[in-house]
């Protein structure tokens, strides 16, 4: 998966310091990635190398200095959420990420990121059927291995599509309390809470 | 000519408090040979698209043509020629008629068009026969197995000069391997020519298809681009 990319979009939030960057990125992914603090700063400073980050102060890079995204930043970002990940092994986990950061990041529709994957994830499927359609009957090891690709495929639709419900179902309780003050519901969206019934059953998917 | 063609079609049920929009501003064009899968969530409006693509039910709004022939310059009687020699229907749940052999639930509908019977017969024994049934005609539907139910269907969708075939989740609950048949009939339905519809949840069906139409809410949200050649496929990394 790409820390680096999990970086921009904590900071696409507002500025933060690399260790808060830290607990923020192991807490949003469920512990499931623990993440040295070395690699951050390392992630850090090519970021801001690569124009995507800058920071507030001089020096090196350490605790008392805070990072903040970059317009060629924010850029490189929303591309990244709407890129296809490479499905070569293992391929869900990048796409969870991808799903789990476009939650939270600011101005980004998730189901829009959703079904940009799953429009991606049919079209491979299409190209693979064509591909067992097209296979005599007797090539049986070409039709088992299209077989197994299209049920890997098919398992992270079905992700995609109870996770887009999710989604919609935790939007649509979260509306009524949220809907007499929409400046709460903006910071909250901004702060990028996480969500512990997204999170929860984001861990038990897995 | 285009098979089948939805030009700005709405439907909505209910009024006032009780609206529900089923279907909003639906454009959509199938060309005959070209099978278009219709995917979405429950409630989408993909079964409401598929009975109105079939002048089963009447727009609310819009335009919906049948090879070229819009279904409101029709009276009743025509339209419902039009469905028995035209258009071909495939549900989930098969809906053969326990009373009837295999070959009479095919021969219905060109029965009922006023077709002789013998004509009728030959044309329903050639269909069951490119089916892979042609053994299976005089047996009823409680005598054979889901998937030769689900193929004499299909028989009776294609039965006589059909351009348009429509079905509904057709793999019902079949296992995968007689789902992967049941498409593979309907591929080569239109292979021949007739423009299919298929609606369904699930993508390996629905990637049996030229073109992916993704519903939510009533809106055509999305689709795929036409499919192309597999060499791609085979050219990628070998560790995929």
């Amino acid at each position: 998966m790409s820390v680096r990319h999990a970086l921009l979009a904590l900071l696409s939030e507002g500025p933060k310091y690399g260790l808060q960057l830290r607990q923020e990125f192991e807490a949003r992914t469920g512990d499931v990635w623990p993440l040295n603090v070395g690699q951050v700063y390392t992630t850090l400073q090519r970021l801001e190398r690569d124009g995507l980050i800058r920071s507030d102060g001089e020096g090196e890079v350490g605790p008392q200095k805070s990072f903040r995204l970059t317009a060629a930043g924010g850029v490189e970002l929303d591309g990244w959420l709407r890129t296809p990940p490479d499905l070569s092994s293992p391929p869900r986990d990048e796409l969870v990420i991808k799903v789990l950061v476009a939650s939270g990041v600011p101005g980004v529709d998730v189901h829009d990121v959703v079904q940009t994957h799953r429009r991606h994830i049919v079209q491979l499927m299409q190209e693979w059927t064509r591909l067992k359609r097209d296979s005599s009957a007797d090539e049986l090891s070409l039709a088992l291995v299209v077989d197994a690709e299209l049920f890997r495929l098919d398992s992270v639709i079905r992700w995609l599509d109870a996770a887009d419900a999710r989604l919609r179902r935790a939007a649509s309780t979260r509306a009524p309390s949220a809907a007499p003050n929409d400046s709460v519901a903006a910071s909250q969206l901004a702060s990028g809470a996480p969500d512990p019934t997204v999170a929860r059953e984001t861990e038990i998917s897995r | 000519m285009s098979a089948l063609q939805l030009i700005h079609v709405s439907k909505t049920y209910g009024r006032g408090a009780t609206e529900v929009h089923a279907l909003l501003e639906i454009d959509l064009t199938v060309e005959p040979g070209e099978l278009v899968a219709v995917m979405g969530p429950s409630g989408s409006g993909k079964s409401t698209l598929l009975t109105i693509a079939g002048s089963l039910e009447e727009p609310s709004s819009g335009l919906v043509t049948v090879g070229g022939m819009p279904l409101s310059r029709l009276s009743r009687s025509e339209q419902a020629a039009l469905r028995r020699r035209s258009i071909g229907y495939v549900f989930q749940d098969f809906n053969l008629l326990a009373g009837l052999t295999a070959v009479e639930n095919v021969s219905l509908p060109l029965d009922l068009d006023g077709v002789a019977a013998r004509t009728a017969r030959a044309a329903a024994l050639a269909a069951l026969d490119r089916l892979g049934l042609a053994g299976r005609a005089d047996r009823f539907p409680d005598q054979l197995s889901g998937g030769e139910r689900q193929r004499v269907a299909i028989a009776r969708a294609v039965v006589g000069e059909r351009h348009l075939l429509l079905a509904d989740e057709p793999s019902g609950a079949l296992d995968s391997v007689n789902g992967e048949a049941v498409m593979r009939l309907v591929r080569d339905t239109c292979q021949g020519g007739v423009a299919g519809v298929v609606v369904t949840h699930d993508a390996q069906l629905a990637s049996w298809a030229d073109r992916v139409i993704f519903l939510r809410d009533g809106r055509i949200v999305d689709q795929t681009a036409r499919v192309q050649g597999p060499e791609s496929l085979l050219d990628a990394d070998p560790a995929r």
